[in-house]
Parts: C-alpha cells; structure tokens; sequence
C-alpha cells in the first residue's frame, strides 16, 4: 500500500479496491471487468449449438416453455384413459383350486442344513408363505431361514437346465452320457451327498451301489457335527444326534453350544421357551459357558463369558463333580464359582437338568453324554434321536486324498458345494481335475458346479417329492407345491433312470412307505405331512466301555486368540445367500444385516488397536482385520465389538463371501470356510489391524435402555414370588392436579374414551420369558405383508422398511437391575452427565441381553392418528390402527408424532426399479407377493397392520359357514410364527380366549405406559431366574 | 374402446321423424318371412308330415344329432340319398338289432362312431321316422339376418311405441305450419304498413352498447369472473372426478359372449359359471371347461337367436372360437390337446390399494350380482354398469342392512349393537363398514 492510498483512505472520499490489478492505473482487466462480468469470453454458442440456426429459429424461450407446458399438460390427459387389462381363465381348472382362495399343503424341508415340517400357504397354484406345522411331532419349523425359503424358490440365477460341458443341455442327453460314463468307469465311483436322511434315496443309493461296483457313498455337512456323532455312535451304536426335549427343564448347562440357533439342526427353542415361562412360582435355570454371544447365551440366567480352551476345563469340572473324577482342571476363581454354582443347579435339577455341549471333540461329547446319564436326566430323548446329520469329517477328507491320487473315476454330487465350503477347497479342485467324470447336482451354477462336466439342474424342495426321516420315529413327506419353474430333475429320478428303474420317484416313495408302515395310510401322512412310527430306538445295549479321556481334551493349549466359528440366524451354511430376506434380516445379536465380521471383545480391541464409531448421521463403522490361522489369511475382515464375547476370543459366521451365482449386490461379506480347518469350529487366530473403514449396516445404534423401566421392565423369580405386583410392575403414575395419580385413571386422558366391547377387539401379547430373539416373526412379517428390501446402503441411513423389529438391549452394568438402581439413584447435573454416559455404554464382558418385539402398537388413543393431516391413519373399532395407503400424501407427521418409532416411509419405489434389484424387479421375484396386501407406492408411509387382511378373512369365513368364531382363529404372521408361544394374539372380548387371561395377568404392562396411549399390544415382564439352587 | 351406454335421444328423434314419412311402408312390413314359405314335400316321404316330423326330432334326436352339421352322431340331411328308407327305418327303431345282423352299413358306421350304438327307439312307428326324415330332408334355410337394409332395422328397433311417436310427430308438424304461417302473416301486414307508410318503429336514442356498459360496471365484471371462475373450477373438478371412472366401459371381447342369451334367455344361474363368487374374493371368469359343459352339445345356436343385429351365422362361428380355444374338434367329437387359452378384456376394475371380496357380499351379504353389474342378463355386450367409485361403495354400505338372521356368527354382535344404537335393523356402517382399514390394506 503506498502513501497515495493511504492519504485517500483518510479523505471523506474513501476508495475501496477489489484487488492490486485495479491499483494500476489503465489496466485492461479493469476495464474489461467493468464492461463485462466475465474476462474471457465464454463460448454460450457453441455450448447451444449451431449459432445460425439458433438465430434463425423462430423459437423463443418464452414459446419453448409454452410447448413444454402444453405437451406436458395434453401428456398427462392424455394418460388418464385407463390401460386395458387381460383376464385369461384356465382353459381347464384344476378341480379344488378356487381363484382368490388360498391352499396349504403339508411339506418338509431337507436342504441338508435346515429340517423342519412345515406348511405352505399356495395361491392359485403358487407357494407364497412357510408356516409352521404345529400338529407334526418333531421339527416343527421356527427358523428364519426357513420362512425365507419359499423366496429362494423364485430366484432367477436357479439353474433352469441340465447342463453339459457349460452349454444348456437336455436330461435325456443328459442321463445317457452319464450312464455311459458310469458303466465305462472301472475305477471308484463316490457319490458326495448332503445328509438326506431320506430312506428311499438310502434304498436307491443302494441299489446304486449294487448296480455299478465299487460304488462309495459319503455324507458331507458343509458345518459337521462329526464329533457329536461319532460320540453317539460309539456309546449309543447308531449314527443320529441326541435328541433333547427341554420343555420340563428345571437347569440348563450350556458350554458352547447354541441351541437356541443351529446346534444339532436347532429347533430346540419351543420347547426352551415353555420351561422359561414362570408357572406355579417355578421356571428353568439356564447357565450358559460362551466366548461368542448367542441366542443361548443371551436368553441365559446366568452368562458365563468363556474362552473355548476354558469351556473344555468348565466341562472336565462339571463331569469331575457329578461323574466322578477324570483330571485336574485349570479355572479361574470366577469361573469356578460359576462352575458350582452350576453343579448345585444341576443335581438339584436331576432328572429334569441336562448339560448341552457344544465342543467340537469326540471325548467332550462322550463327557456330556455321561453328565447326563449320570444326572438321570430324563430331558435326553434317548428313544428318538435325530437323524438329520450324517455327516463324516474323516471320510470326506480321505476322499479328497483319493481324488488326488486318481482312484476315483466318477463323482457324483448333490446338495453340496464343496469348492466353496470345504477349508482345503485348493485340494479338491486339483483333485476334481483328476477325477474322469465329474457329475455335480444344484439348485444354482455355484462354484462346484462351475467345476463340473456334467450339472443336474435341481428342483427346490417346494417342487419335488421326497421323503424324510427327521428322527429315530418321525417320518416327514416332501410335496411338490407348484409345478416345476425349470426344466429341473431330482437326483434321486436321475438314480432311478440310471440303475435303470422305470418307476416315478413318486411311486417309489410311496411303495416304501407302504412297504415300511404296513396299515398306514399313505393319504393321511401325505396330508398331515408326517407320520410317527411306535418304534422306539432301543437303548438298552449301551456300550458302557467307551472311554473318556479328559486328559486327552485338555491337552492342547491355546495360546493367542481363539476364534470360533458359527452360523448366523439368518444365511446359517449360506446356501440361501442369494436370498435378499436373509440378508437384510439383522443378526438378532449385532442386529446388523448384509455383513459378516469378526466379533471381538472390547479389550482385546483396545489392545488391537481395533475401533468401532458411528459417523455423522448415526451409521456405524468399524476397522478392518486380517485373521490369519495356520497358513491361511482372511484380508480385510470387519470387526464388529461385541459385549459380552469372552476376552482371548473371536467369533466369525461362516456362510458369506459366496460369489458365483450371485447377485452382485449380495456378494457380501467374507468366506471362513478357509478357516475350518478339520471341521473344527474353534481355531488358534492371528489378527492384525489392516487399513481402512468399513461400513455396517446396523440397524440398531442405541445399545442400551439407560435404565428406563418403561421400556423393558425386569425382575427375579424371587421378587416375583414373593413381592405384590405393584412393587415390581407398578402402573406409571403421572401428575394431575399435583397430585401422582396412575396413568390409566380416565381422569388422566387427554382422549374420549370409545366403547369398544361390542365386536371383535384385537390384542396382541408379547412374552419377554418365551422370546429367544429368533427372528422367525420378522421374516413371517416380511413375507405376508410384501415388505420391501432396501439393500445395504438405505439400511446403513436407517431407512429400513420392517414392520417388525426385535430390539436388543444390553445391560451397561453386569446386570439390568444395576442399570435401574444407578438411574434411580442419579442426583444433581454433574452426577447426571456422567452417569448418564455410562449408562449409554453396554458393559463389556458380563452382560444382560433382552429382546424386545416391537411393531406398531395400534394405541386406542394414537399419536399419529391426530397429527395426520389428509386423516389416513385411522383407528378401526376392532383395535387395529388402520393405515390408507391411498390417502397417504407423505407428510410424515404421523412417523414424528410416534413415540415407538414403527412407521415407515417409502422413500422409493422399492418394486420394478432396477435401483432395488430385489425380487420385486423381476417376475419370477413378484410370483411371492401375497396378493392380498398391497405393493406400496413411492412417498407413502406404512407400519404394522396386525394383519388385519388375516383377521378380516378369519371374519368372513366364520360368517359365511356361519359359526361364532373360536380362540385361536384369529393369528397374524408374527404369532403364528412364533413357536415358542411368546406372541399370543386374539379377541379380548371374548372372555374365554388366552389372549383375555394374559391381558389380565400380573405380568402385562405396556410400551411407554406414561404415555397415556393405551396401546392394543402388551408385554410381559421379564423374569429372570437368579435363585441359588 | 367403445365406450357408448345410452342411446342419443337427438338419433331417437330423427328416426320418429323419419319413421312418420315411412309410415305406410313400414306398416306394410310382413314380421314373419318364415311363414310364407312353408315346409316343402320331400320326394322320398312324400306323404309325412315335417311339422310333426321337426317336435319328434327336437324331443327325441337333437341330444345327439344335427340336421346339417356331426354331432355326437352323423349330419341327418342328405340320408334318403345315402341310405334307404326301409334301413332307416329299422336302424333307428332298432339299430343294435340290425348292427347283430351284420348289416354291412350298419357295423360300418359302428365302427366310424367309436362303437357307440345309437339307443333304441320302440316308441317310434315307421310312419313317425318319415316325419322325421321328412324334416330333416327340409331344405337348409339360407341366413336369414343381414339381407334386410339399415332403414328398416332400426325402424323395427324404435317401432315400440308407434302411437305416443305418431302424435308427436303431428304436433310438431302442427308447430312447423304455425311457425310458417306466422311468418306469412307478419310478412303481409309488413308490406300493407309500408304501403301505408305507416312508421313501424320510433327511433330510438343512440345508447351505449350493452357489452360496453358492462365493462365499466367493475361490480359486474367482478362477480361475473367469479362466477366464471367458479364454473370452470366446478366444471374441471367434474372432469377430474371422472379420470378413471370407467361406468359404461364396454370393451369388444376376443369372444362375443352374450350374458343376454346364457343369462337373459336360458336363465342359467349367475353362479353356474361364476361359481367362486361364493367363497372367494374373485368371481372368476369361468374356465373355458365350464364352457364346454354345454357347448359341447350346443355347436350352434337356435334360429331363433340369431337377430337382426347378430346372425345365426355370427353366434355360430363365435362357438368355433370356443372350440379352437379348448381344442375341441366338434367332428371327430373329442379334443386334441391344443389349447389357447382365451385373453379377456377385464372390465371391472378396482385399483390395488382397494380390497373387495365376491364372497362376502354374495354369500354372507346376500347381494344380488345385478346391484352392482345391473341388467347383465339383458347386455348383448356386457359393459361396467356402476361407477365402482368410493362414494358408490360407501353409500350402499350407508344403506343396505346387515343379513343377520340365521347367522350364529352374529348373534351376539347384533344383540348388543341393537342395543347400543336403539335400533333393530343393523346397516354395513353401523357394523364397521366405512372404516377405511377395512376395504385398503
């Protein structure tokens, strides 16, 4: 700045420079920018085109809009003609099938991870839900997955042809070359089977074998259960899984086994659930040893956190304390509390205690076996045991050997992917290579039947035949529900054509079934979906001198990490990974969808240098690890910080990281089957931090209740026992008038109160003892309801589409009391702010876990309802909260305005948009809508129902046989789901119901009672059972 | 699309008009061509009778046999130069007889109709089976619709009520000379006061136009937008209210069904066909088997349905479609597997979001089908004969009362809301019918 400028700055006439150019005097750019905002020219005619013929154009601005006004507006007239719609008729109607009506059929899954009865809810002609068969006597199917099964029938990457060298091929071309091969064949042949458990395809891989010589079958389960087996087999002489019936159970040990999830084939979990629920002042005890968080373990009284080199000494305890003694054991003071108290519990539970194990070790298996026997444990259904694993690890393993040695001539697989599932798949892919024919039966061209000469396509089981044999007694049919889709043939038809059977698979069936159960009706089991034969498994000619060897199972040591590996609720051995249901179902523990990832504890992170954090809008993310165990690495691992998982331990789901076949979209997550050395679950692990964020889906971001009794209310068995109901379950008292008046005095409503004791009035009730957090409601919900996926990324920006939620609230101090009585004691600001940040935090290594089903509470006196401003969330006399879609403008208030946060918004149209391409973009996809509940538009709101289209047609089929509707008629899809008996739905009205005696027991209270909204869904305290035994 | 319901009254007019000046053509008009004439004398059996001869057929024959076209069994016209009487005689009073005989005609035709003997007929004496023969021998009439021209059908179509029309038509020609003689009058007195130079009309004062007056008067300009204003508003939202209201949609179908005949004239049971509306939430459009219930017998129809404005020939061949869709072969008598299943155009349509359910409404509510679908057993051509609008659906159920008798299901739901609302009849809305979650979901 020079003096001039200085001088002028202290005149009146002040000059202010926009920058040095202008200082100089007579400089172009001035000048320029003065005349003109822009130095350089900017070139607006070449960006519009041919400049003559802009000028020349007759066209103005103003008269371009008015053409794009007008076409418009004639467009859109012109668009109000409706569109013709076809109508074709059957040209013949099948004779029982009535348009418009629905039909169930009685079928049995067998897909070699997943068994279970169950039915099949068919429209006109096509399977659109699962239920559960409640009348069949075993295996009664609760699982997600299955539910989810009838999507994985309409996926669109099935193989739809039989296929030769890559090209598409027919199955008489197909059978012929096969059958050539095989009669060529003068070395082994093995058929590579999932477990079946099918007695017909036993009887046919028989005569199989008596057909073309040296014929070897071998059973391979992508997750084994060898151990448990073998075991059985060399104390009980039958190759089956013990059976165990825990609806008397008075004590429970779990060590590292998940029951309540896929231990044993799972469906453990109805049985469970009854034995939770306090009746006569009396309920189980369940102790569960863990390094990873299960469902068992957070439905557990007591959660012991236990590294797996530490369950095995926990085992060897228990077994020297009521077997007798078999070698020292190496505890903590803690864990040998826990063991006794563990001990007391079980000998006073005697015949009604059991001890579940879930330790991959053929001598642990042994050692439970004797604890239980010992115990006289009744709970161990000896006479009946489980036939759905067959599984052998060993022969397996010798058969990769021989592959790759060249002693196998022909291969013939069905139902397994072992190129992705095996942890040595390197070898079998050499060793296919050196095997002469190779014949691989799937669903989809995974990454075996890449590998393979010859592809069977298979049907899904919703479209074949078949039979099964689920226990020792219990026999289950297969039914096809539709017509094939594909050009598909089953295995077993393809064994018959080859052995040179001319019978139907059907008629094979059906002449083993006649020929085995003599004087049963082939018809009734066809109907009814099973059949239990009297013949019981003898176990009188136990073999007593089995040894154990304690010593033996605690000889290795582990030093480092241990890993453990297991399925998740949702893609369990990942054969249904193409299924978007299954992906975006939130593990119920992490409640986190589309992913897999290391769980960790929080100290072992910390010390990892491992982070968890959520970002600006709330999402989570988390480091990356690279897992290495023996030679092989898994790179860039997610790690998700899990309370409650043992310190020294880690966790990984297997099932994941699928690529072939797959939609792009769901390709997620990593593959650990590499990790499954020896098909043993637990593994020593490296983990080292590797670079970068990942980015979770979780749907859940608030871990903890902080205390606040409204949301869940707890208590002990022996506060339940002895206190009044008001000490432990007291109705929320509001002020009035100053004075601390209950919420539900009238005096207190701000509403008018309707008479709603005419007719039919909803309730739904909720039992936080019976709910194990399984998930089965969820996608029950999905799939009667036509709820939408969003997909990973809308999930990550909390723009889920579930109707149905089950929250998970971890305990921020050891226990949820200590939660309570911290909240309760909280005085003064500085106490509350820091207290309060405590709360927030779950507790790291001995934690509480709840859950809570939560979906539209359907209030008699709804927030949303009174903030709608088009009126279309309206209440219905019958209870239910009713939501018109077509009234809808997408205000969104009523999402604001509810104090449950179960309303959600269509943010897109989630159907025929290649953005979402999910079922609902492509037709085969769409073929599972229910076609009575509508497909949601773009910028509407929707929410739970109480699946008033269930409840309306429950009406009008009593009216139209005109009969008074019965309790129990009246269901919705998250209570018929439920098997545990946790969701109970009816008429209160109707003073005899169930629904009507829970509504009036000690334990119901209601979400957020204070609030004064009168919700038509009610819960059921939570007891948990903390006696000493 | 066709989309016309009602006749223009403005076409009804022109036509009385029209028909005054054809009057005595159109009271010529012979209604009954048939009747002039008469059944011909057949060379072979000339002394039967047909008209006898034709009710015998009708009762005991047309199960299986046509005169001109197969059946179940052979065309019969033609027979006397095929066969001889004596062996039609015998053949049809006892064909399994002559078929044991060996009769060579007799096994040749057997065999020709899969082994299908033709039942007996003692009842029948060889004079009855001449007049049998005697009719089936009739000449085939030729096709009797369309030769007539348009003028004379739509005369007949708007000749129901001649009389009321005739004195219209004479008061408005009374009208018509009035006018014109009032017009003459005027026009002479005019001429006799020119002559007279008689002034006819004072001049009057220029005023200001009436139009200009107006446009200065802003109070009349203001309340005149408005009013424009209001009436365009109230004029578009009428328009828009019927974007998508389809009453009186009358789509052409790829198969002219007529309701007129199956319904209207053969008084076949709505359910017959539309057999799920009882227990299902679709009525259905029936299966083409349904169809072929009948249709297999009835390959054509009747000469009396066949009208002015659809032939015989038309029905007919619209039965042909039927078969080609079903893949049935009305020669050979049986199907041959080749189906094409038939794409209908749907008329009633409910959007998604809107829940209806047949069963409900015709089993428990106890509604008839024509509440709603109106006269279909008078539609030639079916068309949407309610609006199917939410007001429509909510103002029935404002009205119509609940069916409870004889109903267990309803017993005690209707003791207490009897009660409750004082009244002993119950209508849809009172039992929670207008609730919006009950129809949308």
């Amino acid at each position: 700045m020079n003096e001039e400028n200085l001088n002028q700055d202290m005149s009146s006439e002040k000059k202010y420079w926009k920058s040095a150019e202008q200082l100089k005097e007579n400089s172009p750019i001035v000048d320029a920018l003065e005349q003109n905002e822009f130095v350089e020219h900017i070139p607006t005619d070449e960006f519009l085109g041919d400049k003559e013929n802009l000028e020349s154009s007759k066209t103005s601005r103003r008269d371009f809009l008015k053409y794009v006004g007008f076409s418009t507006a004639a467009a859109s007239l012109a668009a109000c003609e409706g569109p013709v719609i076809k109508s074709i008729p059957y040209v013949v109607q099948p004779e029982r099938l009535v348009p418009g009506v629905s039909d169930y059929y009685a079928t049995t899954i067998a897909d070699g991870f997943d068994f279970g009865s169950l039915l099949v809810k068919t429209r006109e002609g096509r399977p659109i839900k699962i239920e559960s068969n409640k009348e069949a006597t075993s295996m009664t199917a609760g699982k997600p997955r299955v539910h989810a099964s009838v999507l994985s029938l309409y996926d669109i990457n099935r193989l739809q042809n039989p296929m030769i060298d890559g090209k598409q091929s027919t199955w008489s071309a197909f059978n012929k070359e096969v059958k050539e091969k095989l009669d060529k064949t003068d070395k082994k042949i093995v058929l590579l089977t999932q477990t079946f458990a099918s007695p017909s395809t036993d009887r046919l891989i028989q005569e199989f074998s008596e057909k073309f010589e040296n014929v070897e079958h071998v059973v391979y389960d992508s997750v084994s259960e060898t151990a448990v087996l073998d075991a059985f087999e060399q104390k009980y002489g039958i190759r089956a899984l013990p059976n165990y019936d825990l609806s008397n159970a008075e004590s429970i040990v779990g060590i590292g086994a998940d029951f309540l999830g896929d231990w044993l084939g799972g469906g453990f979990d109805g049985a469970y659930s009854k034995s939770r629920v306090p009746q006569d002042g009396k309920m189980s005890k369940h102790f569960q040893f863990e390094a990873n968080m299960t469902l068992s373990g957070a439905n557990s009284d007591e959660r012991f956190a236990t590294k797996p080199s530490e369950q095995k000494h926990v085992l060897v305890e228990i077994y020297n304390q009521i077997v007798g003694r078999a070698a020292s054991t190496n505890l903590s003071e803690k864990h040998q509390a826990a063991v006794k108290k563990a001990v007391k519990s079980l000998k006073k539970g005697g015949k009604n205690a059991v001890v579940l194990c879930g330790i991959d070790d053929v001598n642990a298996q042994l050692m439970a076996l004797a604890i239980n026997e010992a115990l006289g444990s009744e709970l161990t259904n000896l006479s009946n045991p489980r036939m759905i694993r067959q599984g052998d690890a060993n022969k397996v393993s010798s058969l990769i050997k021989d592959m790759n040695s060249g002693h196998v001539g022909a291969l013939l697989m069905c139902g397994v992917n072992p190129a992705y599932t095996l942890p040595n798949s390197d070898d079998f892919t050499t060793g296919l290579e050196k095997v002469n024919t190779v014949v691989d039966f799937a669903l989809t061209m995974d990454e075996t039947a890449k590998l393979s000469t010859y592809v069977g396509a298979l049907p899904h089981y919703l479209e074949s035949w078949g039979d099964v044999r689920l226990t020792y007694q219990d026999y289950s049919l297969v039914q096809p529900t539709i017509k094939p889709i594909f050009n598909t043939r089953n295995f077993q038809e393809c064994l018959l054509d080859w052995t040179g059977n001319s019978k139907s698979y059907y008629d094979y069936i059906k002449s083993n079934f006649v020929e085995s159960n003599e004087g049963v009706s082939w018809n009734a089991t066809l109907h009814d979906g099973f059949y239990q034969s009297s013949d019981k498994f003898d176990t009188s000619d136990i073999d007593t001198s089995v040894a154990v060897s304690a010593s033996k199972l605690l000889q290795s040591k582990a030093e480092g990490l241990e890993l453990t590996l297991y399925t998740k609720s949702g893609l369990g051995d990942g054969q249904q990974a193409n299924n978007p249901w299954l992906q975006e179902f939130p593990d119920p523990i992490t409640r986190t969808s589309w992913d897999n990832y290391l769980t960790v504890s929080r100290s072992d992170a910390d010390e990892l240098g491992l982070t968890n954090d959520n970002v600006a809008n709330g999402a989570l993310n988390g480091s990356y690890a690279n897992v290495t165990v023996g030679k092989t690495t898994l790179q860039n691992v997610p790690v998700y910080i899990q309370p409650g998982q043992a310190k020294g331990s880690v966790g990984l789901a297997l099932g994941y990281g699928k690529k072939e076949s797959i939609q792009e979209e769901m390709q997620v997550g990593v593959n650990a089957y590499p990790l499954y050395n020896n098909f043993n679950k637990v593994q020593e692990v490296k983990i080292e931090k590797a670079s970068g964020t990942h980015e979770f889906a979780c749907i859940q971001l608030h871990n903890t209740m902080m205390g606040r009794k409204d949301i869940i209310k707890e208590t002990t068995l022996e506060i339940f026992n002895t206190k009044d109901k008001d000490y432990w379950n007291q109705t929320p008292q509001v002020s009035l008038d100053h004075q601390e008046t209950p919420v539900d005095t009238p005096e207190v409503d701000l509403w008018n109160e309707f008479d709603r004791s005419i007719g039919h009035h909803f309730n739904l009730s909720i039992d936080l003892n019976a709910c194990t957090g399984c998930g089965a409601c969820v996608i029950a919900c999905h799939s009667e309801n036509n709820v939408p996926v969003v997909g990973k990324s809308e999930i990550r920006k909390s723009r889920d589409m579930h109707w149905l939620r089950i929250d998970r609230y971890y305990s921020s101090n050891e226990t949820l009391a200590g939660d309570y009585d911290k909240k309760d004691n909280i005085k003064g600001l500085s106490s509350a702010l820091s207290e309060f940040g405590e709360l927030e935090k779950p507790s790291e290594e001995n934690v509480e876990v709840v859950f809570q089903p939560v979906m539209c509470q359907h209030c008699n006196h709804a927030p949303c309802e009174t903030v709608c401003p088009v009126a279309a969330s309206a209440h219905g006399r019958q209870g239910q909260n009713h939501m018109t879609y077509n009234r809808c403008v997408g205000t969104r208030y009523c999402a604001n305005n509810c104090p449950y946060k179960v309303r959600r918004f269509n943010w897109f149209r989630y159907n025929q948009n290649d953005e979402f391409d999910y079922h609902m973009n492509n037709d085969l996809g769409r073929m599972v809508l229910n076609p009575d509940v509508t497909v949601r538009a773009r910028g509407v709101m929707e929410k739970c129902s109480m699946c008033i289209q269930m409840t309306q047609l429950t009406i009008l089929e009593a009216k139209r046989e005109g009969r008074p509707i019965k309790d129990g008629e009246f269901q919705t899809a998250c209570s018929n789901a439920c098997d545990n008996g946790a969701m109970v739905f009816g008429d209160i009205n109707d003073k005899e119901s169930v629904i009507a005696e829970k509504k009036e027991d000690d334990r119901t209270y209601y979400l957020l009672e204070y609030l004064g909204v009168k919700p038509n869904v009610f819960y059921h305290t939570k007891i948990r059972n903390t006696n000493e035994a | 699309m066709k989309k016309v319901l009602f006749r223009p009254s403005k076409l009804k007019i022109f036509l009385l008009l029209f028909s005054l000046l054809t009057l005595p053509q159109f009271y010529a008009q012979d209604n009954e061509p048939e009747v002039e004439d008469g059944p011909k004398t057949i060379e072979a059996v000339p002394d039967a009778d047909p008209v006898k001869g034709k009710e015998l057929f009708n009762s005991l024959c047309a199960a299986c046999h046509k005169p001109y076209r197969k059946a179940v069994g052979p065309a019969l016209h033609g027979i006397t130069e095929r066969r001889d009487l004596d062996w039609i005689q015998k053949w049809t009073i006892n064909s399994r007889e002559l078929i044991d005989s060996g009769d060579s005609q007799a096994v040749a035709i057997y065999e020709e109709y899969n082994r299908q003997a033709m039942p007996a007929f003692p009842q029948l004496s060889n004079e009855d089976v001449n007049d049998i023969v005697a009719y089936v021998e009739q000449p085939k009439p030729e096709p009797s619709g369309g030769k007539k021209d348009d003028s004379e059908d739509r005369e007949i179509a708007g000749g129901g009520g001649v009389s009321t029309d005739v004195i219209l038509g004479i008061l408005a020609f009374v009208f018509l000379m009035l006018l014109v003689i009032l017009f003459l009058v005027n026009k002479t007195l005019r001429r006799f006061a020119e002559a007279n130079n008689v002034e006819l009309y004072k001049k009057k004062e220029k005023s200001k136009p009436i139009w200009v007056a107006f446009a200065e008067n802003q109070f009349l300009v203001l309340v005149s937008v408005v009013v424009v204003l209001l009436m365009v508003a109230y004029g578009g939202y009428g328009y828009l209210m019927q974007v998508g209201v389809d009453q009186g949609y009358e789509p052409i179908q790829p198969i002219h069904y007529s309701h007129k005949i199956h319904a209207g004239e053969n008084e076949i049971e709505c359910k017959y066909c539309h057999s799920s509306a009882r227990k299902s939430k679709h009525s259905g459009i029936p299966s083409l088997n349904v169809c072929m219930n009948c249709h297999k017998q009835i390959n054509e129809v009747a000469e009396e349905t066949g009208n002015d404005e659809y032939s015989k020939e038309f029905y007919d061949n619209e039965i042909q479609k039927l078969y080609e869709a079903t893949g049935w072969d009305p020669d050979t008598q049986s199907y041959t597997g080749e189906t094409k299943p038939v794409k209908w155009v749907r008329i009633h349509n409910l959007p998604d979001y809107a829940y209806f359910n047949h069963a409900q409404h015709v089993t428990v509510g106890q509604i008839e089908c024509q509440t709603c679908h109106g006269p279909v057993e008078e539609m030639e051509i079916l068309y949407q004969y309610s609006p199917l609008t939410m007001g429509w659906c909510i103002n029935c159920h404002r009205e119509t009362e609940v069916k409870m008798a004889d109903n267990p299901y309803y017993e005690k739901i209707h003791e207490e809301l009897s009660k409750k609302y004082g009244v002993d009849k119950l209508t849809a809305a009172e039992m929670g019918g207008l609730e919006c979650g009950k129809c949308h979901y």
